[in-house]
């Protein structure tokens, strides 16, 4: 493997490592922040009928799932073109 | 027309419709049989990994709990979907680029040894059984309520429809059958969620619905059940009452597990590309988030039509299905004031689970129980998995929905006893007979054994649906927590850290193993008694403990790592190649 290439490989990586950190990120703030950990604060806010961190615990954290999983398929998508090492 | 007569035709239509796709779709190769020559579609792979992940547990069992603990029930409903997000951005389509059949075969090149393959193997023949016996179990309930055959008639029923597309099919025929289950699932659990969501508050949308006020009031409903949860001696419906590091424990190993179980894995080979991984990951969440976020709606729909219906309620008056699911044992009612009346309130109505006096009835007409009284105030014996299975009949919804549910239990328990009895035949006759034991053996060989071996294990899964060991709901920790600590930081540290080598691997499997073996063992066999916060360490009780048991796997092996030698060369450029898709190939059958 030139070293030019391996250059470009570890390059794609970073980008991917980075993008990987800021949607665990988000993924584990909602989930186990908003949903676990700062319950009690975000229950006294209501929406509807709703305490909020019930609502994250019971609804809002499984949307952010399925919203996160389709950005990284997104940003992916576009970061392996970018790098040249998509698919055909 | 009858109840009874709908759910008959609605059950033999969907029985038929499995059967037809497994005939057009049976498996000709091994590669077709393990991965369905990577040629699904990212959705049906979607849509098959949703049925695939969706058990018995989740269909009937899952609304039940949370309409019982409340708040707590959360533990599962994040757990469970959260593990989507890891999977799809640090396990599948890494997976998927390494190109082979099963979850073992990755341990045992990843890490250059036999002996990691191996126990790779055990972990996932070990939870793919635990799993699978519920699921069997599961039918032989659905089929004896609904269907009126004897529990362990139904069990063999299902045996009978599980081999012929397991058995046939293979990976290929189970996909497309599973798409058809999915459809009948999310229709069997929507429609009612929808009629009982517009009885209960006006509003269709169950999501929303159970965030508004109830039908002609303006009391919000989930205020309404606090109320109602602290007048009858329950803890408020939107607070928990476990604590935060155990609840924190809990999410994180189910996650982490559900990332770890070896028959979701092998749903990701199944797909032509890498980005068709990540795609068809995300599709699957999607699928499965419409019934995981319906779910807590129907625990609280469900929760109040039950205790309206039922508390301080005469007997005699009460409607038919109280009645048919006393007859199942799901319900039982002990008159202990002998007003006639039913009080329902916390607490436990007599000691342990239902046990009928044979043929004998009370005062009322209510089945007589040879149980001890407790002291409480509480008459009611409510089993959790009726919230779904009855809930129709409680909202008096017409017949056709009820042979639905039928038709959806039924799909969700099939659907996931079939996906497991594949990865166990796979790895007997892939990992432990072509790779170890009989290596010379043709492809035709290794795929009549992949069919005895899927034959044996559905015939040893009815024999667990037939004499249930009374460990089962017991050992359903085991599944999670035992994935939780062996696989997930394996195949993580072995994407992700290339230094990652042999020892550390399999140091750091063992101790995830041993540890989380143990203390579950020792709370749920040895030491029952002492299952409680204070004896726990950290406060983390054994559902939860797989947390602990990765956190230990990953310092073990990394610390081993780094006191031995680094992995070959061949091995490090295999890790760089996973890293990155191009050059995804289909697999060559063998090697």
């Amino acid at each position: 493997m030139s070293s030019e290439k391996a250059s470009a490989k570890a390059a794609y990586w970073r980008a991917n490592l980075k993008l990987l950190f800021t949607l665990l990120t988000i993924w584990f703030v909602v989930s186990y922040g908003c949903g676990i950990l700062f319950v009690d604060a975000l229950d006294t806010i209501k929406i509807g009928g709703f305490p909020l961190g019930f609502w994250f615990a019971q609804q809002g954290s499984i949307y952010t799932f399925v919203v996160l999983i389709f950005v990284y398929v997104w940003r992916m998508n576009k970061l392996d073109r970018k790098h040249d090492v998509h698919e055909e | 027309m009858d109840t009874q007569v709908l759910v008959y035709i609605i059950v033999g239509a969907t029985f038929a419709l499995y059967i037809g796709i497994a005939i057009w779709s049976r498996a000709g190769s091994t590669s077709e049989y393990y991965v369905a020559s990577k040629g699904v579609h990212p959705i049906a792979n979607g849509m098959a990994t949703g049925a695939d992940w969706m058990s018995a547990a989740s269909f009937i069992s899952m609304a039940g709990i949370i309409s019982f603990v409340g708040r707590d029930g959360s533990v599962y409903l994040m757990g469970w979907t959260g593990g989507y997000v890891l999977l799809a951005m640090c396990l599948a389509p890494y997976l998927r680029k390494f190109g082979k059949f099963t979850v073992p075969e990755f341990v045992g090149e990843r890490y250059y040894s036999q002996a990691a393959r191996m126990v790779a193997v055990v972990c996932v023949i070990f939870i793919s059984f635990t799993y699978v016996a519920g699921q069997m179990r599961g039918v032989g309930i659905v089929f004896s309520r609904y269907l009126e055959v004897d529990i362990n008639l139904g069990v063999m029923i299902g045996m009978g429809i599980v081999f012929i597309y397991a058995v046939l099919g293979g990976m290929k025929g189970i996909t497309y059958t599973q798409v058809a289950q999915y459809c009948v699932m999310i229709l069997a659990y929507m429609i009612p969620a929808i009629f009982i969501s517009i009885l209960v508050t006006g509003n269709p949308i169950p999501q929303i619905g159970f965030g508004d006020t109830v039908q002609g009031t303006d009391t919000y409903l989930l205020d309404k059940l606090n109320q109602i949860s602290i007048d009858l001696g329950f803890a408020e419906y939107t607070s928990g009452s476990k604590s935060t590091i155990d609840t924190f424990a809990i999410t994180l190993a189910l996650m982490v597990g559900t990332a770890g179980l070896p028959h979701v894995i092998v749903r990701f080979f199944t797909v032509p590309k890498v980005s068709d991984a990540r795609l068809s990951a995300g599709w699957a969440l999607l699928f499965i988030a419409i019934l995981y976020t319906t779910a807590p709606a129907v625990a609280s729909f469900a929760r109040l039509n039950l205790v309206q219906t039922v508390n301080n309620a005469e007997y005699q008056q009460l409607p038919g299905w109280f009645q048919n699911w006393e007859n199942a044992g799901l319900l039982a009612w002990q008159d202990k004031n002998g007003d006639g009346k039913i009080q329902y309130s916390a607490g436990a109505a007599f000691a342990g689970k239902p046990d009928f006096a044979s043929d004998q009835r009370g005062a009322s007409g209510e089945r007589m129980l040879t149980n001890a009284p407790t002291e409480g105030a509480n008459e009611l014996y409510v089993d959790r998995d009726i919230m779904v299975l009855a809930n129709p009949e409680i909202a008096q919804l017409p017949g056709w929905v009820v042979a639905l549910i039928a038709a959806g239990g039924l799909a969700a328990a099939l659907s996931t006893a079939a996906g497991l009895l594949l990865v166990i035949s796979t790895s007997i006759s892939h990992d432990l007979l072509k790779s170890n034991l009989m290596p010379n053996i043709s492809e035709k060989q290794e795929l009549l054994a992949a069919r005895i071996a899927a034959a044996a294990a559905i015939a040893v899964a009815g024999y667990f649906g037939i004499n249930p060991p009374g460990f089962v709901a017991q050992v359903v920790a085991f599944a999670f927590g035992l994935a939780a600590a062996s696989f997930f930081p394996a195949i993580i540290m072995g994407i992700f850290y290339k230094r990652m080598n042999k020892e550390g691997a399999i140091a750091g499997m063992l101790t995830g193993l041993i540890f989380t073996f143990s203390y579950i063992v020792y709370f749920k066999f040895v030491n029952p008694a002492a299952n409680t916060p204070e004896h726990w360490w950290f406060g983390i009780s054994p559902e939860g403990i797989g947390t602990l048991g990765m956190v230990f796997n990953f310092v073990v092996s990394t610390v081993v790592a780094k006191m031995t030698a680094e992995p070959p060369a061949h091995i490090q450029d295999l890790v760089e190649d996973i890293r990155v898709p191009r050059g995804a190939v289909a697999p060559v059958a063998g090697h």
